[in-house]
């Protein structure tokens, strides 16, 4: 694989090192310091930050807006996107905007169900999926073509990213289902948290042997579990989310002051293992309003210092 | 068929509460055989309205029609004769029929007696859902004979997202997961391969999205 973009994560991946994500939630207003003390407290620890865009449907400031804050302060982001909200036209729009401030990282989603958010009653969109939003992004990108097919003026230059959960149903066309993603051009895959290590090593061994592996980069996402609480909740209540019972043992044997620690534990252990998964370029580290303790979990990782790679 | 339920009565009393007369009007068709707008329904909307206007010490007077159709206007022009009789009209058709209600007699206030819900079919004795949004562009021949638009809660053409669990929707444990559907359907049908063909963007003019739609047929026109 060569570069495509001016993508600082791209040129990490294609220079073959393990890279390094996490992800802010915008906050739930205007104070533009929630987001960047978050960025402030990682940046330094990882290669790109993913900002969400209105994660689990509650309203929040804008990924674009928050993506152009971090650039500001020098932070290459990821601008997550999801089809749920704005049809081809608005889509389209705020790639450019987001291609306007060199923003270089694109995550396409189809988004969560309004349902799950604050506004329930709300119409969504879904004009496109994210199989087409991926389609969408490189049509704009490699041909300088808007879906209607008039000429871009300055295309974006984005690296396209797209996630993948090997543990939704039905199992055996996730696999097929990455190699469609691929198929529509996504560059690099950000899953869905791994806590089932077993399942992804199946689901990464299929991958590999129809060679998807050296198609797209695949970045092994984890969260660590702050309580047994979260941990019961993740099983049992986020759809998609494969928590095994041993894992909720294991958080559920400690004390309630040590189960942090043993989260940060199971997360770090996770990525030790997952290191010596054939195709596995790096991890997406979602620690969900816990972003102060992925250095912690980047350096006892083994991941840190980052390459030095503008 | 076009699925519908009843309006909650408060609602409908409503909308009458100030008329003496009215004709309350059922549909023959496809109301009627989901047990809310044929001539039962008619009869028990009918009772139940004069007993709550009875209970405000008030008197209705209500005339029960059933048509054989409301989306016709031949039918509609039965009621020619005496509508004019009446107040107001409640109609327990579509929103097709009251439509067609309404534009016939143009200075007739009618009021619906239903809530349109989509069009679909009955499971079983009593269970009824959703399989077609009326696109206009049918897509069923890729994706074995299941409707994504109208199954999926997010019309996904590539699906399942991520929140397919067990078959079933991540909005609701009772939603069968379309994608699940169409994917055990082509695995029956000996062609999942065809999972991995892209469907491409949709071009949704021919749905809601282009604005009223309108069939224009020569070859049957008077």
């Amino acid at each position: 694989m060569s570069t495509k973009t001016p993508s600082r994560l791209e040129k990490i991946l294609d220079a073959g090192h393990l890279a390094v994500t996490s992800e802010c939630g915008p906050p739930r207003g205007s104070d533009l310091e929630v987001i960047t003390k978050k960025a402030d407290m990682i940046k330094d620890y990882v290669d790109a930050i993913n900002i969400t865009d209105n994660q689990t449907s509650v309203t929040r400031l804008c990924s674009l807006a928050a993506c152009i804050h971090l650039k500001m302060m020098g932070i290459e982001s990821t601008l997550q996107m999801v089809t749920r909200d704005r049809n081809r036209i608005a889509l389209q729009s705020d790639i450019l905007g987001a291609a306007s401030f060199d923003i270089h990282n694109i995550l396409c989603l189809s988004g969560d169900h309004q349902q799950f958010g604050d506004c329930p009653q709300g119409q969504n969109v879904f004009d496109i999926d994210s199989m087409q939003l991926i389609q969408t992004v490189k049509l704009m990108r490699d041909q300088g073509k808007f879906l209607g097919g008039d000429d871009i003026d300055r295309p974006p230059q984005m690296f396209i990213g797209a996630a993948a959960n090997p543990f939704a149903d039905p199992f055996e066309i996730r696999v097929p289902r990455l190699a469609k993603k691929i198929a529509a051009g996504v560059e690099f895959i950000q899953t869905q948290c791994i806590y089932n290590l077993d399942k992804f090593e199946l689901w990464m061994e299929q991958a590999r042997d129809r060679g998807l592996h050296e198609k797209v980069y695949i970045l092994a996402g984890v969260t660590p579990f702050k309580s047994a609480g979260m941990a019961k909740y993740m099983k049992n209540r986020v759809p998609g989310m494969d928590v095994p019972d041993e894992v909720v043992k294991r958080m559920s044997g400690v004390a309630k002051e040590k189960q942090p620690e043993e989260g940060i534990n199971i997360c770090v252990e996770s990525i030790q293992r997952l290191k010596e998964v054939e195709g596995v370029r790096g991890f997406h580290i979602m620690a969900i309003e816990w972003e102060n303790k992925v250095p912690e979990i980047v350096e006892r990782s083994g991941l840190y210092p980052r390459p030095d790679i503008g | 068929m076009i699925v519908a339920e009843r309006k909650p009565i408060d609602e409908i009393i409503g909308f009458v509460k100030d008329y003496n007369k009215i004709l309350l009007v059922g549909c023959n068709e496809c109301v009627t055989v989901c047990y809310a707008g044929g001539k039962k329904e008619v009869a028990i909307l009918a009772s139940a309205l004069k007993m709550a206007f009875k209970k405000e010490g008030k008197e209705l007077e209500v005339k029960e029609v059933t048509l054989e159709r409301q989306c016709d206007h031949e039918y509609l022009e039965e009621l020619r004769g005496f509508i004019d009789q009446y107040d107001a009209v409640i109609s327990l058709a579509c929103g097709v029929g009251v439509q067609f209600m309404a534009e016939q007699y143009f200075s007739m206030p009618v009021f619906p007696g239903l809530n349109t819900s989509f069009m679909g079919g009955a499971e079983e004795s009593g269970v009824w859902s959703e399989r077609c949004q009326g696109c206009g562009q049918c897509i069923l021949g890729q994706t074995a004979g299941i409707c994504p638009i109208s199954r999926c809660a997010k019309r996904l053409l590539n699906g399942p997202c991520g929140g397919s669990t067990k078959g079933k929707c991540e909005i609701n444990k009772d939603l069968d997961c379309a994608w699940q559907l169409i994917i055990d359907r082509l695995k029956e049908l000996g062609r999942l391969d065809d999972y991995e063909k892209i469907i491409p963007i949709k071009d949704w003019s021919t749905e809601r999205a282009g604005g009223p739609r309108k069939v224009i047929r020569e070859d049957v026109r008077l």
